[in-house]
């Protein structure tokens, strides 16, 4: 450590923090990436992460099983994919209007149900030890991992290979690049999409149960701020690449510990800003990695945000 | 709709008054599918109280008591309406050039914070509807500036609008809670960290007989302002052209990135306009009581209007009665204050699946013109 304990405190602070803070924006965002590849875009994954936080802890509570509530989080998501993918079809019905409703929606249901468990305290999740090597409490601390986190990376890179190599994603990309063309191979363009936004639901209610019941690690109704929204700007800057998505996660994971994390060593001066720093980073880029003139590379092309 | 042509012939005896039929009966859609919308989200919503074990006919008697049955509810009512009023043509304008914006509550934030901070200096010296003036002016400045760069990102650098104004509503946040609980906290407020208050006799006043302040007369006269602009007008023409095909629009020689920028500054103004009034005729100062959640449900004003300035105002009235009569019901019934919010969330969905039967259902089809 020597010198600058400060410096090292934010670093490792930061470290574990975009560890810790990564993992629902990875789960969301591959969920999302998933859906988009498929041609949709579900804007709904908000209120999922909200529900997937209040349905994983309730279920928690009641069962003392902290990951049978992850999996009821899962289906409670996958059901609301199953709710936008069917709206959706419909002709005239808009998946992005539809998807700020299911925001709605979901946070609502989500508040409703979650009231009484608001006060309760569930059983969180267990992590890894893998710092048992060092004798430095921090970095020991720092290196206590969710196996949520090591899921995501595993699945991130399933979806990868999947998506590059097996008949159902050339399915998928197919009905998210030309609608067309899918149903001229005889692919059910509408079902394909369903189930699609099923599957991202579900990753998007495990993300939520992660908020629920690692970290921060209960429910409250302040839970999420925009988490489920910046993951489809996350999408987008990943370039719908599962990988990417990883990497991007990680980045948005470190920029959400920068407040704490310079608020641990007493900086605490503009750490509005601080905490501000997700969305400012979004936004950035955003306005850096899209134009108005050429369309994104690896963009699905039957997307409506990149058409 | 689309059938302009009259069916010749079959019709020959009573021309005339069969005509104003269709005519009437082609225009009913407008009205009876968001009616039958209504009522399937109430039927609805009456299946979920019933499953959590709570009677529908209870509720739905207390909203009708606690936002429109006595004159008393009727005010809090238009109080609410207000804000949703200013915040619902903040979606209503760009949703013109087919741009979902949704983060009109940064824009309400930030037009209060800026109203409230151009009044500090002002407070002690300035008679009073020279400050108010001057904050209106700040406010609708902030808000429109606030969205118009949305509306410049998406034009300019293709940047998503929806997600760009939900993330600049979080920055606006941030942006209000650095300088309200920082350089510009008013040191003789002890409770919560707010700007210096504008004092009683600066405050907007109430409506001659009422206690609605006089945000809903301006709203309701902007809202026929902008009717106008944007269905009698060149500007209001060309936008809706960008809106249906935006590359003819552009092939045509109209300046589309100009009116996506102008819309959505007069957005933000209007959004702006209802921090003003919160700050100017409810809370007296800026502080974090602004962030009330009135942009999130002037989204769902809009698109309940589908976006028509003209319907915004009942819509706007009978979304702020709901919200008003959501502490009775919270009371009464047991019921989290979440129960609106679910309500809400069900009316949207509905009301997005009804586009669906536009143009579908025969019974509003004209005979023989299809």
């Amino acid at each position: 450590m020597g010198d600058d304990p400060g410096l090292m405190t934010v670093l490792l602070a930061m470290f574990a923090g975009a560890i810790r803070v990564s993992t629902p924006f990875l789960f969301v965002s591959l969920g999302e990436m998933l859906t988009e590849k498929s041609g949709r875009i579900n804007l709904g994954l908000e209120g999922t992460l909200v529900f997937g936080a209040m349905s994983g802890y309730a279920i928690s509570y009641h069962t003392g099983s902290p990951w049978l509530g992850v999996l009821v989080a899962g289906l409670c998501g996958s059901l609301f994919g199953a709710l936008h993918g069917y709206l959706c079809k419909l002709p005239k019905v808009n998946d992005i209007a539809i998807g700020i409703a299911m925001m709605l929606f979901g946070t609502g249901l989500a508040f409703f149900f979650g009231k009484p468990y608001i006060q309760p305290s569930a059983p969180r999740l267990p992590s890894i030890s893998f710092g048992t090597w060092s004798d430095h409490p921090a970095v020991r601390q720092a290196l206590e991992i969710n196996p949520l986190f090591l899921l995501g990376i595993a699945l991130a890179i399933f979806l990868w290979w999947a998506l590059k190599n097996t008949r159902y994603g050339l399915i998928i990309r197919t009905t998210g690049d030309s609608a067309p063309a899918a149903l001229a191979l005889g692919i059910h363009v509408d079902r394909v999409r369903l189930l699609s936004t099923m599957a991202g639901g579900f990753f998007a209610g495990i993300g939520g149960s992660f908020l629920s019941l690692y970290y921060p690690g209960s429910w409250t109704e302040g839970l999420s701020s925009g988490q489920g929204l910046m993951a489809v700007a996350l999408v987008i800057f990943a370039r719908w690449n599962p990988i990417y998505c990883f990497w991007a996660a990680l980045l948005f994971g470190a920029a959400g510990a920068l407040g704490p994390a310079l608020q641990s060593i007493g900086i605490s001066r503009g750490y509005h800003f601080f905490n501000a720093a997700p969305y400012i980073l979004t936004l950035l880029i955003m306005i850096a990695s899209t134009s108005p003139r050429r369309s994104l590379k690896g963009a699905p092309g039957e997307l409506s945000i990149t058409k | 709709m689309a059938e302009t042509t009259e069916a010749p012939g079959l019709t020959v005896q009573s021309g005339f008054l069969s005509e104003l039929f269709d005519r009437f009966r082609r225009s009913a859609e407008f009205v009876v599918i968001p009616l039958l919308a209504l009522i399937v989200s109430g039927v609805l919503f009456s299946i979920f109280l019933l499953l959590v074990g709570k009677s529908p006919a209870d509720f739905f008697a207390l909203v009708w008591r606690g936002g429109f049955g006595t004159s008393f509810s009727w005010q809090n009512t238009l109080v609410r309406s207000a804000p949703l009023i200013f915040t619902a043509l903040c979606v209503a304008i760009p949703a013109r050039l087919g741009l979902v914006i949704i983060g009109g509550e940064g824009a309400l934030v930030l037009g209060g914070f800026a109203a409230a901070t151009i009044a500090i200096p002002m407070i002690d010296w300035a008679p009073a509807y020279l400050l108010l003036g001057v904050m209106a002016i700040a406010a609708m400045m902030a808000g429109g500036i606030w969205i118009g760069i949305v509306g410049a990102l998406r034009h300019y650098r293709g940047v998503n609008e929806t997600i760009a104004s939900l993330l600049m509503f979080y920055i606006a946040v941030s942006i209000l809670n650095f300088f309200v609980e920082g350089a510009l906290r008013d040191p003789s407020d002890p409770n919560k960290p707010s700007t210096k208050p504008l004092g009683a006799d600066n405050m907007i006043g109430v409506i001659p007989g009422t206690d609605v302040h006089w945000g809903l007369l301006i709203g309701i006269l902007l809202c026929c302002a902008l009717y106008l602009l944007m269905n009698r007008t060149t500007f209001g023409f060309a936008a809706q052209i960008a809106g249906g095909n935006l590359r003819a629009a552009q092939a045509q020689g109209l300046p589309v990135g100009k009116l996506m920028v102008i819309s959505c500054a007069i957005a933000g103004a209007c959004a702006g306009l209802a921090g003003f009034f919160e700050v100017a005729a409810i809370h007296g100062k800026a502080n974090a009581s602004l962030i009330a959640g009135y942009g999130f449900t002037g989204i769902l004003v809009s698109f309940l209007a589908r976006h028509n300035p003209l319907v915004i105002v009942p819509v706007a009235i009978f979304l702020g009665g709901i919200a008003a009569s959501g502490g009775l019901v919270q009371r009464r019934m047991d019921l989290p204050d979440a129960t609106v919010l679910v309500l809400q969330g069900l009316l949207f969905l509905v009301i997005l699946v009804s586009e669906t039967f536009y143009g579908r259902l025969s019974f509003f089809r004209s005979k023989g013109a299809a």
